[in-house]
């Protein structure tokens, strides 16, 4: 897939014509791309301040590309934006600084731990996930700037909470989510408008899938954090999910660590992500690998989401992303 | 197009539809039947649903798949359209999910807007009812190119070939009468799986499509294809060292090619396209739906809002529309008050001058202007607009023939509009 589209990117003369030509509707990536690019402009044509949320996670990291497509030359028209919980994979935060650098664009980094100091997040156990404590620090990240838009990665097909959640989704002054009183949204005409200390998420990829993404990221060959792909990294078994054992997580007692190659199929807080067992070296291989998986993403490799059937829903209400 | 591990995949793109039809229809299993034959379901999913289902001591419920959020478990009900993802060699399909009870006008608009094509499910048992003709009435007025009546729970009629007939004749008769064009009917049992993904051995009357191949087949050459084009300026920039500005935007209908002489609405300045741009590279041209920035030959003011057209090609500026408004918000129409009408990227202030008459979705008939539209109505409106718009029949173009009403007081979008 790659190779083919590559090779004629390169062409010039009659091929340019060709390419030129052919429809963003004609395959599903193209579809989606555009969609994708339609939403993007119309955060920065309906919004005074927005920011994009980049963790260098592969969702955001699509979205950093589709940034490129709908800006470039242009500068982007808003900062980018990482909720640091102090519990991330060091490949990742490298990934997300190296990446922020080489596009020129401002990063800003507000930290968990920094919530924690101000005494703004209370732990009830030092060692507990942070990924619901995020949303304190976004909350007051967008409080602090202002922000009017903050543009994510999620996809509805993540969870079934999200399922129903609009492109355009409008957070009242305490960031909540309201399921039951969403603005209905139809054609492609989004509404942003927002009052004083409200704000809107906007997910511009909320129509892909996992699969997507990974084909998305083979067509344009995106970098990725090395820890998507197949590493050796010991682990223990702990009931059906591989934890990574890190100075976070420690065995239990009982437990008995093993070398496995594996990799993250998403990359969160190192508390609650969890890898699986994989040969994949390559991002065709992912795909492969993607297609055939028997599990879903969240269910594989997200500790949090396993707690309660409703976790993600809970999570969105109280301002999660 | 790719080939990944020796495996040659046609892409054909998307296809969005909807379902409609209550819960008792079958629909929440009919879904489930086609996330779960097409491999979308994974094991964890599977996992969790079997469980509830033996908790209830039940069969495996394929419904129970898309279970919504806590306060639809909690109260029965579900209060919104849901979307749902699958795909298969052809295609990647996009389904929205409405309810059909609560606000079935609301969701089903909301669906409709966006879908290439309706599947209207029936119950066998109870044939054609009045919530299958006002789905239908809907579908139609949202101008979705194709409806697919599936007839369900064929399985408990003894897989009848004769009750799918009648209710094909029912279907029919009235499509005639409502001027609905292009129907296909399939017998189904969600339940058993017969007729979606595979064929199953208990309709061996039936010679026509599953439902899958159907969704697999049907056309989505848009119509916007060989519309006039349309190319509403989303954002305007000027990159550094730049000469000229750049003019973002979507190619909404028909297409655009270097060269073209175009008008820039509403000052309606003739000039030419001198690039199309994309981050990848300067184009000769942009089909339909490319997002790309164009280069003007002349510098004139062009922001955000205006409209790109072909000179030759022009919708007239209207401030006085006429137009079938879908309400949507608790709070009624209220005609004296002053509303934001988003057309394309355009927003303007807009007066509800007058309602001409309600349409009764049920009768299909007109009634008397009421005093105001409530949640639920559709009236046809005559608006008046404080700048104009650059509108284009619903009917000829479901982009620049909508809109949508937002209250200035909440910022809630409050009614759904097409241009008559």
């Amino acid at each position: 897939m790659t190779e083919a589209l590559a090779a004629s990117e390169e062409t010039r003369g009659p091929e340019r014509t060709l390419r030129a030509r052919r429809a963003p509707d004609a395959d599903h990536l193209g579809w989606l791309e555009s969609e994708a690019i339609h939403i993007l402009r119309e955060v920065a044509g309906q919004c005074r301040n927005p920011a994009l949320l980049f963790s260098g996670g592969k969702d955001s990291l699509v979205l950093l590309r589709l940034a490129e497509k709908a800006f470039r030359p242009s500068a982007f028209p808003f900062p980018l934006l990482h909720i640091d919980t102090g519990h991330n994979f060091p490949e990742v935060t490298d990934f997300r600084d190296r990446r922020a650098a080489e596009l020129g664009e401002r990063l800003i980094v507000r930290s968990v731990e920094s919530s924690i100091a101000a005494g703004r997040v209370v732990l009830r156990d030092p060692a507990e996930s942070r990924n619901r404590h995020q949303s304190v620090t976004l909350l007051d990240a967008i409080a602090e700037f202002g922000f009017d838009a903050c543009i994510g990665g999620a996809r509805r097909d993540e969870e079934k909470a999200r399922a129903k959640e609009r492109v355009f989704s409008f957070r009242d002054s305490f960031g909540q989510w309201d399921p039951k009183s969403q603005r209905p949204e139809l054609w492609n005409l989004y509404n942003a408008r927002v009052g004083p200390g409200e704000h809107v998420r906007v997910f511009p990829i909320s129509n892909w899938t996992e699969l997507d993404i990974w084909q998305y990221i083979a067509r344009e060959r995106l970098e990725v954090p090395s820890i998507y792909l197949a590493h050796l990294r010991p682990v223990v078994r702990r009931g059906t999910a591989l934890v990574p054992v890190t100075e976070l997580t420690q065995p239990r007692d009982g437990e008995h660590v093993e070398k496995l190659s594996v990799r993250f199929r998403t990359v969160g807080d190192i508390t609650c992500t969890a890898p699986v067992a994989s040969r994949a070296t390559t991002i065709e291989a992912i795909i492969a690998e993607t297609a055939a998986a028997s599990i879903t993403e969240r269910g594989a490799t997200r500790l949090d989401d396993q707690t309660a059937e409703a976790a993600m829903e809970l999570r969105k209400k109280e301002g999660y992303f | 197009m790719s080939a990944i591990e020796g495996v040659e995949v046609v892409d054909h793109g998307v296809l969005r539809f909807l379902t409609a039809g209550s819960v008792d229809d079958g629909k929440s299993t009919l879904i489930g039947r086609l996330l779960y034959d097409t491999k979308a379901i994974l094991a964890d999913q599977l996992a969790a649903i079997a469980r509830t289902s033996l908790r209830r001591g039940q069969a495996l419920d394929l419904s129970l798949l898309t279970d919504g959020l806590v306060a639809e478990r909690e109260q029965g009900i579900t209060i919104d359209v849901a979307y749902r993802y699958f795909a298969t060699g052809l295609r990647k399909f996009i389904i929205a999910d409405a309810p059909g009870h609560a606000q079935y006008t609301r969701n089903m608009v909301t669906a409709a807007s966006t879908a290439h094509l309706a599947i209207l499910l029936v119950d066998v048992r109870h044939g054609v009812v009045m919530q299958t003709r006002r789905h239908a009435t809907l579908a139609h007025l949202l101008g979705i190119p194709h409806l697919v009546v599936a007839v369900n729970k064929m399985d408990l009629i003894g897989y009848s070939a004769d009750a799918f007939a009648k209710i094909v004749d029912d279907f029919l008769g009235f499509a005639e009468r409502s001027g609905i064009a292009d129907v296909r009917f399939v017998p189904i049992s969600a339940l058993e799986g017969d007729m979606i993904v595979d064929r199953g051995d208990n309709l061996p009357w039936y010679e026509g499509p599953t439902l899958l191949q159907i969704l697999e087949t049907a056309e989505v050459a848009n119509m916007l294809e060989s519309a006039p084009f349309r190319f509403p300026v989303q954002y305007v920039a000027r990159p550094k060292g730049a000469r000229r500005r750049g003019y973002m935007g979507r190619v909404e209908s028909g297409s655009v090619a270097l060269g073209d002489v175009v008008t820039v609405l509403p000052r309606g300045l003739a000039t030419r396209v001198t690039a199309i741009r994309t981050f990848e590279r300067e184009q000769t041209s942009a089909a339909l739906h490319s997002a790309v920035t164009l280069e003007l030959e002349d510098e004139i003011d062009v922001s955000r809002g205006d409209m790109i057209v072909h000179r030759d090609q022009a919708p007239s500026p209207s401030r006085l529309l006429d137009a079938s408004l879908c309400w949507l918000d608790e709070t009624p129409l209220d005609p004296g008050r002053k509303y934001l009408l988003r057309h394309t990227t355009r927003e303007v202030r807009a007066r509800i001058d007058r309602i001409d008459h309600l349409w009764n979705v049920t009768t299909q008939q007109r009634e008397p202007a009421p005093a105001a539209l409530h949640m639920n109505d559709i009236g046809r409106v005559s608006i008046t607009l404080a700048q104009p718009v650059f509108a284009d029949r619903y009917v000829e173009n479901n982009v620049t023939g909508s809109f949508i009403v937002i209250d200035e007081a909440t910022n809630n979008t409050v009614a759904a509009g097409l241009m008559q």
